[in-house]
């Protein structure tokens, strides 16, 4: 691999959203609607740049920023490689994609003072989000990964019921602890090492593998970015916080907190830390490969007993995100592809899902999963967006669902672990079972009195159009999958080296 | 024996003060004294992060002619950005705690979790 | 030889167009219903314009597109998918005019999203009938499930809703996991998922995975309808007769035991399965639904459900034929899928036609009828007598590859097996025809009772009359059918069993 380029554009990711999260409200004073655009454009134009920087990366492997011009391991490094390019796509198309359809549907949740606010909190969330993935730093991670907590427990504690108070109250508490955590094993790692940039660290811990020390630091990274991962049994923040917080943040939320909380695993125990570490110093894999088989199942069991749709979908996640480090606890080569195209599989799937939701609640202010029965009539084009997701996160092929699973069971498959196949294959049927349930009282049942009497049709452009967007997705990296697969393959191929 | 004790004491003293800021937050109903365990579970890990970065016969490191060591200023300064971190924490917390008590009457949690529940009846 | 062609795609393609067309049309009923007629000539016509090519023993072939690496969606059509598509496509036509009439005398709701649903349901059998790899079949064997979904649950009552979700529950739900299953475990261990003579696997494969793979492909296709996972079939006939005659003849468990033949003969292959023993397993497994399903036909009075399970029991005769894995077997396993199709569909539309002209659903209920419903009823006769294999009917075609193939495989326990359930057939049939033809009808109170010939709507009774030719024809000329199915054999590695 050639040396790697030197270039701003990391930098760009996260500066231009910094810095006009803090314009924000001075613009907004200027005119009310500044407030909206100026998310729009930012997360628009940090989608061009993130895609810029995804070819650039494709082209020469690896793409590096050093922080004032110091080199590290002294200075701090922003570093992309094939893995945080996708992701840095992935989270920024949310960000366009939730912007745009935040305008109407924060104006109908939010009061109107708290507007300027609510976008400042939002890029703020972006540029966190962005910092966290673009870093090659570990205590550089640590800072972004709080911006990000501190303006995800605002944004939700916007949401028009009291019970969004305790949620990110709650939410606060739990990810201030697994933060706090993180930063203990920064701590450790740095005592043994004395550097805080990842490369280096890479390079520093191999021989250190044995000491007590750096197992303590692994285990601390590992259960406090559990928390953020909602990976069960550390999800139960996750419920709540997902059906309080405001249509919008429940939908970048759900689509991009936890697949940046999976990159940050992986950069952690396949990066810094060596497969040959987690496989062979102490069973982690095992572990975890326990603890996402359950929550898959668990995940699914309870996602089927929720009457309120946001819990359902919250539940649904617990789920899937133990698809997502199922796969990449296998440490093959199949099963790490199907893990990260899972992460931009299931972005878009539960991305479509929370966003039909909130369009649900504007139109017809719905929250109940009963409450949908005959919305097909009233909502057709929002309700097929949700039925083509719902579609897909049972796995139907010609959806992204399929692909996922496809690489996921291949991969249990090729570590030769057939009971996995069994857990995989047996959520997508309970996941039917709730999915189905839906899409039945959409469209065979007879709506309720109350949805009776409320005129169809459909939410406004600014809403409808990026739910169709990413149900559209949902099928077109279905039916041609070659983008997404290639690129995952190759970040595989970082993390876990050549087969198995 | 004694070196394992008295030799590493900054260890003994952050993971008392950790255990006991994690105790505040698990046993205390009321909001803010649960907030306070968590600054006492940060504080813990900013005291470790500085007794691991000094050095023997160091002086505090701030450019000082008469120095003939420095502490290691690395975790200075890194926790001088979480210090930053958690009061920006504490001041998000409060800001919620003061809403929770306006919209809920009260900040004890075993009280507002009752309230929870009578609304719609069910169980959050 | 492989010939390039885009007639497979077209043939399929030709409904969707018509999915398009009928929605549109919805104020116009008599041209909406045109883009069903014309999409299933059409369609037939493209099928049968393949017969010559793969009648020489060529097949044609097309790549629409990959979708990964190893998944690709690809269409080949040899002598087994011509005779499943000709059997398809020729009897949507005959079941579009049926369907026309029925719902117009019937006045039904929502005809046009009936119509609609129908054409992508056909696109989705052929589409899974011309499939040249596993996962194309699996891809369409979802469509057909979730297009005829509407189909079943049309009546939108408390009770065809519950059947549609019986139906969903049931193939949906072993799709998902144990077909699903099946593909994976497959491509895992032979690398690939295209169709061949001589089966995916190479020479040393687990016998473990063989079997738990052939395993898991039974059980997941729940559209075979072998028992236990038989339930969604009497639960879907809550739907309107000409979907029941189409689910029950041309498209649902059709593509079912299509499929089954397919991964027998070519996905695993004869040598693979008769090497691992699971051609003797399927035998038992087949022959247990044959029997049972045929008992519990016997003790229906409701005229819908006695077919439905008549089917039940037929189906796994198309199973067994091909378990046997001998040539006469597979023959007759392949002829059958035709026969059967063109015997029950004639069954279905007769009792379709008895409730649109009496509004009676029970056996007990037709006594006398063949005297108000003469053509009807003749059909039906002509019908059942194929169905337990009286010459010169076309049943008795089939069966006879099917005594053969079993005698072939040395299992005479077999024999018995298809001489019992052809006494249970006559059982459960011959008392409807006797009763319908020998027996007064008795005088219900208030109900109708005006002499004479009154039969059902003409394009339902000329339907009809259409499918019953077709079993007569059959046995006087069943070339085209029986050529196809020899050239399956044929095709196939040396000899079998």
């Amino acid at each position: 691999m050639n040396e790697p380029q030197l270039t701003p554009l990391p930098l760009l990711l996260v500066f231009i959203p910094l810095a006009s999260a803090v314009m924000t409200p001075l613009l907004a004073r200027i005119h009310r609607s500044l407030a909206a655009l100026t998310a729009q454009v930012v997360t628009a134009v940090s989608f061009v740049l993130a895609c810029v920087l995804l070819d650039r990366v494709a082209e020469v492997g690896r793409v590096v920023y050093w922080l004032g011009n110091w080199e590290p391991p002294f200075g701090i490094e922003y570093s992309v490689d094939m893995l945080n390019g996708i992701v840095l796509v992935l989270v920024s198309f949310i960000g366009v994609v939730v912007s745009v359809f935040a305008r109407e549907s924060v104006a109908s949740e939010i009061d109107e003072e708290k507007h300027p606010f609510f976008y400042a909190m939002f890029l703020l969330l972006f540029t966190g989000s962005m910092g966290i993935v673009v870093t090659g730093d570990i205590f550089n991670l640590y800072v972004f990964v709080e911006i990000s907590s501190l303006s995800g427990y605002t944004l939700i504690a916007m949401g028009r019921n009291r019970e969004a108070l305790t949620a990110s109250y709650n939410y606060l508490i739990l990810g201030t602890i697994g933060a706090t955590f993180i930063l203990l094993g920064i701590g450790h790692l740095y005592m043994m090492t004395g550097t805080l940039n990842m490369a280096d660290l890479a390079k520093l811990l191999p021989p250190l593998y044995k000491s007590r020390v750096i197992l303590t630091a692994f285990a601390l990274f590992t259960v406090g970015l559990s928390i953020k991962l909602a990976l069960f049994p550390l999800h139960v923040w996750m419920p709540n916080a997902y059906t309080h917080a405001p249509s919008a943040v429940s939908s970048l939320l759900a689509a991009t907190g936890t697949k940046v909380a999976a990159y940050v695993l992986l950069r952690v125990m396949f990066t810094v830390f060596h497969p040959n570490f987690d496989l062979n110093v102490i069973p982690v894999t095992r572990i975890l490969l326990v603890l996402a088989s359950i929550a898959i199942l668990a995940g699914s069991m309870l996602a089927i007993a929720q009457t309120n749709l946001k819990r359902m979908l919250a539940y649904s996640s617990v789920g899937q995100i133990g698809y997502i480090v199922l796969g990449a606890m296998l440490v093959n080569r199949t099963g790490m592809t199907g893990a990260l195209v899972h992460i931009v599989n299931h972005a878009l799937m539960k991305g479509t899902l929370f966003l039909a939701a909130g369009a649900i609640v504007y139109k017809t202010g719905v929250e109940t999963v009963e409450g949908l029965k005959g919305m097909g009539r009233k909502m057709p084009v929002t309700m097929a967006a949700f039925t083509v997701a719902a579609l897909s996160m049972v796995g139907v092929p010609l959806t992204v669902g399929f692909v996922s699973k496809w690489y996921l069971a291949l991969g249990a498959l090729d570590a030769g672990m057939w009971y996995l196949l069994v857990v995989i294959l047996a959520s997508s049927g309970l996941n039917a079972i709730y999915f189905w349930r839906v899409v039945d009282w959409i469209y065979f049942a007879r709506p309720s009195k109350e949805l009776e009497s409320v005129p169809a049709g459909e939410v406004p452009w600014s809403m409808l159009v990026p739910t169709i967007v990413t149900a559209g997705l949902c099928i077109l990296l279905g039916v041609q999958a070659d983008l997404p697969v290639s690129l995952a393959e190759q970040a595989a191929g970082l993390l876990v080296g050549g087969a198995h | 024996m004694d070196e394992l004790i008295l030799g590493k004491y900054n260890y003994w003293v952050y993971v008392a003060l950790m255990m006991i800021g994690f105790y505040a937050v698990i046993a205390k109903p009321n909001l803010i004294k649960k907030i306070i365990g968590v600054n006492i579970f940060q504080t813990a890990v900013f005291l470790f992060y500085i007794s691991i970065g000094k050095v023997e016969g160091g002086t505090a490191p701030i450019v000082w002619d008469q120095a003939v060591h420095y502490d290691n200023p690395i975790p200075h300064v890194l926790i001088l950005t979480a210090i930053v971190v958690s009061v920006s924490t504490t001041a998000v917390a409060f800001a919620l705690i003061i809403k929770i008590k306006e919209r809920f009457g009260t900040i004890e949690e075993d009280q507002i979790r009752d309230l929870r529940r009578t609304p719609t009846g069910e169980e959050t | 030889m492989d010939i390039t062609s885009t007639t497979p795609v077209l043939a399929i393609g030709v409904s969707l167009v018509a999915a398009i067309l009928i929605p549109l049309s919805r104020r116009r009923p008599n041209l909406r219903e045109t883009w069903t007629i014309l999409a299933a000539v059409i369609k037939f016509l493209l099928v049968a314009s393949m017969a010559p090519e793969v009648l020489r023993g060529n097949t044609l072939s097309f790549s629409l597109w990959t979708i990964a690496p190893g998944l690709s969606i690809a269409f080949r059509v040899d002598a087994l998918a011509e005779v499943f598509g000709l059997t398809a496509s020729f009897l949507w036509i005959v079941t579009s005019f049926y369907s026309i009439g029925y719902v117009r005398a019937e006045n039904e709701h929502a005809q046009t999203r009936y119509f609609t649903f129908f054409a992508v349901a056909l696109s989705a059998t052929l589409g899974a009938a011309f499939s040249a790899n596993m996962l194309t079949t699996f891809v369409f064997y979802e469509i057909l499930t979730l297009s005829t979904f509407p189909l079943v649950g049309h009546k939108q009552t408390t009770e065809a809703l519950q059947g549609a979700r019986k139906y969903l529950t049931y193939l949906l739900g072993t799709s998902l996991t144990f077909l699903m299953a099946a593909l994976v475990l497959t491509y895992h261990e032979a690398g690939t998922l295209e169709f061949g003579p001589e089966g995916v696997f190479g020479g040393n494969v687990s016998r473990t995975v063989v079997t738990v793979a052939f395993v898991l492909f039974i059980l997941g296709v729940a559209k075979a309808a072998m028992m236990p996972l038989h339930g969604w079939l009497p639960a879907a006939m809550v739907a309107p007769t000409p979907v029941s005659a189409l689910l029950h003849a041309v498209a649902v468990v059709k593509t079912g035991v299509f499929v089954v033949v397919r991964v027998v003969v070519h996905l695993f292959g004869i040598e693979v399965l008769s090497q691992a023993g699971l051609g003797t397993l399927l035998v038992w497994y087949a022959s247990f639904t044959i029997i049972v399903a045929s008992l519990i036909a016997l003790r229906q009075d409701n005229l819908k459900r006695r077919l439905a399970y008549s089917t039940v029991s037929q189906l796994s005769y198309i199973v067994l034929g091909a378990a046997l894995l001998t040539p006469s077997g597979i023959t007759g396993s392949v002829l059958h899928i035709a026969i059967h199709a063109f015997g029950k569909i004639t069954l279905f539309f007769g009792a379709g036609a008895i409730y649109v002209a009496t509004h009676k659903t029970l056996v007990s209920e037709l006594d006398g009828i063949g005297r108000r419903m003469p053509f009807t009823m003749g059909a039906f006769t002509l019908a059942t007598l194929s169905m337990i294999g009286v010459p010169p009917l076309a049943g008795l075609v089939s069966k006879w590859y099917l005594v053969q193939g079993a005698i072939e495989a040395d299992t005479w326990p077999v024999l018995l097996v298809l001489g019992t359930s052809t006494l249970l057939n006559a059982g459960y049939f011959l008392p409807i025809v006797y009763r319908a033809f020998f027996v007064a009808p008795t005088r219900s109170a208030g109900g109708r009772e005006e002499a004479g010939i009154h039969e059902a709507p003409v394009l339902m009774v000329t339907s009809l009359c259409v499918t019953a030719t077709g079993v007569v024809l059959l046995f006087f000329a069943p070339s085209i059918f029986l050529d196809l199915a020899r050239l399956v054999v044929g095709a196939l590695p040396g000899g079998a069993g």
